[in-house]
């Protein structure tokens, strides 16, 4: 997955939209684990 | 007026009397028992390598060099002591700062355990330091007080103090000097604020140390969010110590603990380790954020780089999910396995960062191992801080309430 990047800013460009995306996708990894976590509190 | 002194000095007198036969029959038990013996020798060798080291020099008891000036006296004793030390601040900013006071009981075994886990810290600084009568130098000839080091000194030293001053009221329970005991309790809130300050100070400012050194560290444990790192894994090492220890003192010490512990044991480990779960749920994905910034995907496939999904995978993704299983399930024997996970995982996380993924680029010849008197005397201090905390739970109102304070 190695591109040349010719300067920083391309290089931030391109690590920082994965990273938004990995963002995302925690995110909502969160919630599903929350949701698995807490399931069985009240019983 | 001169009987009511008299009376009350009589009442003080007496208690300190009980207070040292309480003291003969807890040395008793600890070294008259099947790991007595195991103690003697730990000890006796120790301070044989102690003597030795202080005689001959660093270089006489380790393999310490000018490329690895920091062995496992940093990396085991300081760097994972401190970070599993931390089970005294979780505890009491539970307890007193969010609320928590159904684990009220779970204090005073946990600052005891941070109390004498810093203790031991400051011994075995001043093993890799040398020259102890120069501790205080820092406060008063330092080089400034921009150096990283000189606020994790001062912050250890000011969270030591506060340690003990939370630690005082059981000691002073025992000893029956009420007056002095009923002052100190009147400070607990705000030494819990101080200790939680000071926590996150020390805590984060130890991966700081390792900024300075990008070209030395591996790139995949590098990151300029190090003192995040260090601190986030301070919490749940903090929550997994305490569930290990209760567990610990549960097979041990069972019949010092009182109703309220006994009780609240099962509440404890599913209430941390839910806490845990989440907190080692978001650094796992701190970390893999920290790959993508820096765009270190390509290192995952490399010798390094399976170590390091060795870390993140086996002792964070699996101890996350076992703690989460567990708490579901009201499973406390994966709960408890889960906290012995996270704690191997935070100490291979420390040992990772001050010495294997240190100096990686280096060849086989000038790396280092620890001589094998430098893990003699990281065992002695480790088993007089197990010694240490068998006498004082044995004698003092740690596991159970004192039955003159109902308070």
């Amino acid at each position: 997955m190695e591109g040349i990047y010719y300067t920083l800013q391309d290089f931030f460009t391109y690590t920082k939209s994965v990273t938004y995306i990995l963002i995302v996708v925690v995110l909502l990894a969160m919630v599903g684990f929350w949701r698995f976590l807490t399931d069985r509190d009240e019983n | 007026m001169p009987r009511e002194s008299a009376t009350a000095s009589k009442t003080v007198l007496s208690s300190f009397d009980q207070a040292l036969k309480d003291l003969v029959k807890a040395l008793r038990e600890t070294f008259i028992s099947p790991f007595g013996f195991v103690y003697i020798i730990i000890i006796l060798l120790g301070l044989i390598l102690t003597i030795l080291r202080f005689t001959k020099g660093l270089a006489g008891v380790t393999n310490l060099s000018d490329y690895n000036a920091w062995g496992i006296w940093i990396g085991f004793d300081l760097l994972t002591g401190v970070a599993l030390a931390a089970g005294g601040f979780v505890t009491s900013a539970a307890v007193y700062i969010f609320g928590y006071k159904k684990y009220h009981f779970a204090v005073r075994p946990a600052i005891l355990t941070g109390f004498l886990g810093y203790a031991l810290v400051i011994v075995a600084l001043n093993y890799d330091v040398g020259r102890p009568w120069r501790m205080p130098y820092p406060f008063i000839l330092q080089q400034g007080t921009t150096s990283v080091l000189f606020e994790v000194g001062a912050c250890v030293v000011l969270y030591f103090l506060v340690l003990f001053m939370e630690f005082c009221p059981a000691a002073l329970e025992w000893l029956g000097l009420k007056k002095l005991r009923k002052q100190l309790i009147k400070l607990t809130l705000v030494l819990t604020i101080f200790g939680v300050i000071l926590s996150t100070l020390h805590q984060s400012s130890l991966g700081s140390l390792f900024l300075i050194a990008p070209s030395k560290l591996h790139p995949l444990w590098y990151s300029s969010y190090l003192p995040i790192f260090f601190f986030v894994s301070s919490v749940f090492a903090g929550f997994s110590i305490v569930i290990f220890e209760s567990a610990l003192s549960h097979r041990f010490f069972g019949d010092k603990m009182d109703e309220a512990l006994q009780k609240g044991r099962e509440d404890l480990a599913l209430g941390f380790g839910k806490a845990a779960s989440l907190v080692l749920a978001g650094y796992f994905a701190v970390k893999i954020f920290g790959i993508s910034v820096d765009n270190h995907w390509h290192l995952l496939g490399t010798p390094y780089g399976i170590w390091f999904l060795v870390e993140l995978l086996g002792f964070v993704a699996l101890p996350c999910f076992l703690y989460a299983v567990g708490v579901r399930d009201r499973n406390l024997t994966i709960i408890k396995w889960a906290a012995i996970c996270t704690v191997i995982g935070v100490m291979l996380n420390r040992l990772n960062i001050s010495l294997i993924a240190f100096n990686w680029h280096l060849p086989s010849a000038d790396r280092y191992f620890p001589h094998w008197m430098e893990i003699a005397i990281s065992v002695f201090i480790v088993t007089l801080g197990i010694v240490a905390f068998r006498i004082i739970a044995s004698m003092m109102p740690i596991l159970h309430d004192h039955p003159d304070y109902n308070d």
